[in-house]
């Protein structure tokens, strides 16, 4: 028990240490997927803490990743780099909001129920974006200049160089994974655990398990525009397809993938989907086939379903590591 | 705005909630007897459109076409039950999302594989292709009545199934209790199979009748499916009546809404979703 706790303690800091050393030997492309593998982990964590650790399984977790987005579109001067300052917590605390008016609602229902609900919902919005005018139709809208990061004068992060915004994104990604294991190993991820494995009881022991739920809702649909946002800095454009049910289901599938309920999972998640997806849209390695990578990709997916229910995260525990649950309770 | 149009839309409200009935009505069964969440549902959709198209301009007959089509789509239904559905019975609904989802890219790349990426119409039968004129200018299909008449047909169909032959009470009695019905000597998993199977067929005929109202196009399965989500929401899990009652509401909703306020008429649905869920969050004729 000692040793677990102890290497739990010093992996992840060794693990952003080699990845904040990443960019003095590789550059642009591998450190750009790099980058979009981070985000996704954001996202991938964000969606954890509904789905592994709440036990709400959210299928519109997009909705709050493509809000930000739009949200920055839509706050910074259109020719003109935005400030970070201020259009980051702003998209954030738009998805926040979003979060908690629609939670007060899904929270209503459970199982299935949530499940489709949650869907409806994400796909509202993208007919909010997809059929008026606001947010530039099906075309979406380009994001001309990256936001700055500046203290007075001076330029503290640089997002136009790739590498200080790889360095940016590893910063949050670092500060999601601590704060999260911070919160799941506080009295209220705690709480949030029972409520997954026994929600009446919980009621019975007198917890407000509808406020915390909506709590949770509130924070990963927060986290999730984090991730949005990065992710629309990062490719330079927003359009509905960012907020569409493919992209619920590819986070929910990394969430899986690398095995719910562990927050690493969700990070070894990331990097296999991201990767994967990268591998088999190669062009020069599968030629012809690189265009139908999608049906690989379901095949894929749908042997994870049925043969890999813990996820790779899982597959670690069943070579004799212990149970990868607990990680949260040693902190 | 006169009378005449006023039954245009009507009519057109009820034919598009019909329509929506055949597809959902699969998906709350499914829901209801295997407690199965099918995401791929809509696919089925797609795969009947499809099939309609492709088999209607070799046959260069609609009718034959769906004739053809149906038993394909029956097969199809009861492989994937055998092969793939059967394995999640007793699974989380998690499990169930990842392998659904995980179908409807299967389905979209075979798709894309087999008939191409491009948007293709079919021809109107030449015995519907008529209208019939309700003032000088406004007249109404003949082959949109022909669609409603056949959705009514098959609702009531659905409704004597169900209610009041042997295999609907074996279907019934299989969604409250599995267990007790296979000591009672049924085969309860050729019911799940065959009750699966329908649900495909019923989802995959819908597609097939509607081709030459809309066109055929890819990914046209999603949007059905998300509609068809809200109608079960608002209907209730399992409530082939509740599904009956929120296609309408929502055929109608939405028809009126494109007529009536297009710019927020994509979101309306959703706000009837919302409204339901405040007010009865198992939804009009679901089981608490």
């Amino acid at each position: 028990m000692m040793q677990g706790g102890a290497i739990n303690r010093w992996l992840p800091w060794v693990v952003i240490g080699l990845l904040a050393l990443f960019p003095m030997v590789e550059s642009n492309f591998y450190m750009q997927l790099l980058t979009k593998v981070l985000i996704m982990a954001i996202f991938a964590m964000s969606l954890d803490l509904l789905v592994g650790y709440t036990g709400l399984v959210s299928f519109g977790h997009a909705a709050y990743f493509g809000l930000a987005g739009y949200a920055l579109a839509l706050m910074g001067p259109k020719y003109e780099a935005a400030s970070l300052w201020w259009t980051l917590p702003g998209a954030m605390g738009i998805c926040v909001a979003f979060a908690l008016v629609t939670g007060l609602l899904v929270l209503r229902t459970r199982g299935i129920y949530f499940i489709m609900v949650t869907l409806a919902f994400a796909q509202m919005l993208y007919f909010v974006f997809h059929d008026t005018k606001l947010g530039g139709g099906s075309d979406g809208i380009y994001i001309y200049a990256k936001p700055t990061m500046n203290f007075g004068e001076t330029v503290l992060v640089n997002l136009e160089k790739l590498d200080q915004f790889y360095w940016l994104v590893l910063f949050f990604t670092a500060g999601t994974y601590f704060l999260l294991r911070r919160i799941l190993g506080s009295s209220f991820g705690r709480a949030l655990m029972g409520i997954k494995v026994n929600e009446h009881r919980m009621r019975a022991l007198g917890f407000p398990v509808f406020r915390y739920q909506l709590a949770s809702f509130g924070l990963a649909g927060g986290l999730a525009g984090l991730a949005g946002y990065l992710a629309a800095v990062q490719f330079g454009f927003v359009n509905p397809e960012i907020l569409s049910w493919h992209q619920s289901g590819a986070v929910l599938m990394m969430v899986i993938l690398g095995g719910m309920g562990t927050l690493h999972g969700a990070v070894i998640g990331a990097f296999a989907f991201v990767l994967l997806q990268e591998v088999l849209s190669n062009q020069a390695w599968f030629g012809i086939a690189a265009k139908h990578w999608q049906l690989a990709m379901g095949i894929l997916i749908m042997l994870v379903a049925l043969y890999l229910p813990q996820g790779l995260a899982g597959l670690m525990t069943k070579f004799g590591r212990k149970p990868a649950t607990e990680e949260a309770v040693d902190d | 705005m006169d009378l005449a149009f006023v039954l245009i839309q009507l009519l057109n409200g009820l034919q598009y909630g019909l329509l929506l009935f055949l597809v959902s009505s699969g998906l709350t069964l499914v829901f209801g007897i295997m407690g199965i969440i099918n995401l791929a549902h809509g696919s089925f959709y797609m795969v009947g459109a499809y099939l309609a198209w492709s088999l209607a301009s070799m046959t260069g007959n609609l009718a034959t076409a769906i004739l053809l089509a149906i038993p394909l789509t029956v097969v199809l239904g009861m492989g994937l039950e055998r092969l793939l559905f059967r394995h999640l019975y007793s699974r989380d609904h998690l499990y169930q999302v990842l392998l659904t989802y995980g179908l409807i890219l299967v389905f979209e790349e075979l798709r894309s594989l087999i008939w191409g990426d491009d948007v293709h119409g079919v021809a109107v039968p030449a015995l519907l292709n008529a209208s019939i004129p309700l003032t000088e200018n406004l007249s109404y299909p003949v082959y949109r009545l022909a669609i409603s008449g056949v959705c009514l047909l098959l609702a009531l169909a659905l409704y004597f199934l169900i209610q009041k032959t042997r295999l609907g009470m074996m279907i019934r009695a299989g969604a409250s209790n599995r267990d007790m019905v296979q000591s009672l000597g049924i085969d309860i998993k050729l019911i799940y199979t065959l009750v699966f199977a329908l649900g495909v067929a019923l989802a995959a005929f819908a597609g097939m009748i509607n081709a030459p109202l809309s066109s055929v196009t890819p990914n046209m399965g999603s949007h059905v499916l998300i509609i068809c989500f809200v109608v079960v929401v608002i209907g209730g899990i399992g409530s082939v009546k509740g599904a009956m009652a929120a296609s309408l509401m929502i055929g109608l909703a939405e028809t009126f809404g494109q007529v009536l306020v297009p710019e927020v008429a994509g979101m309306i649905v959703y706000v009837l979703m919302a409204i339901v869920l405040v007010w009865r969050p198992e939804g009009l004729f679901g089981r608490k």
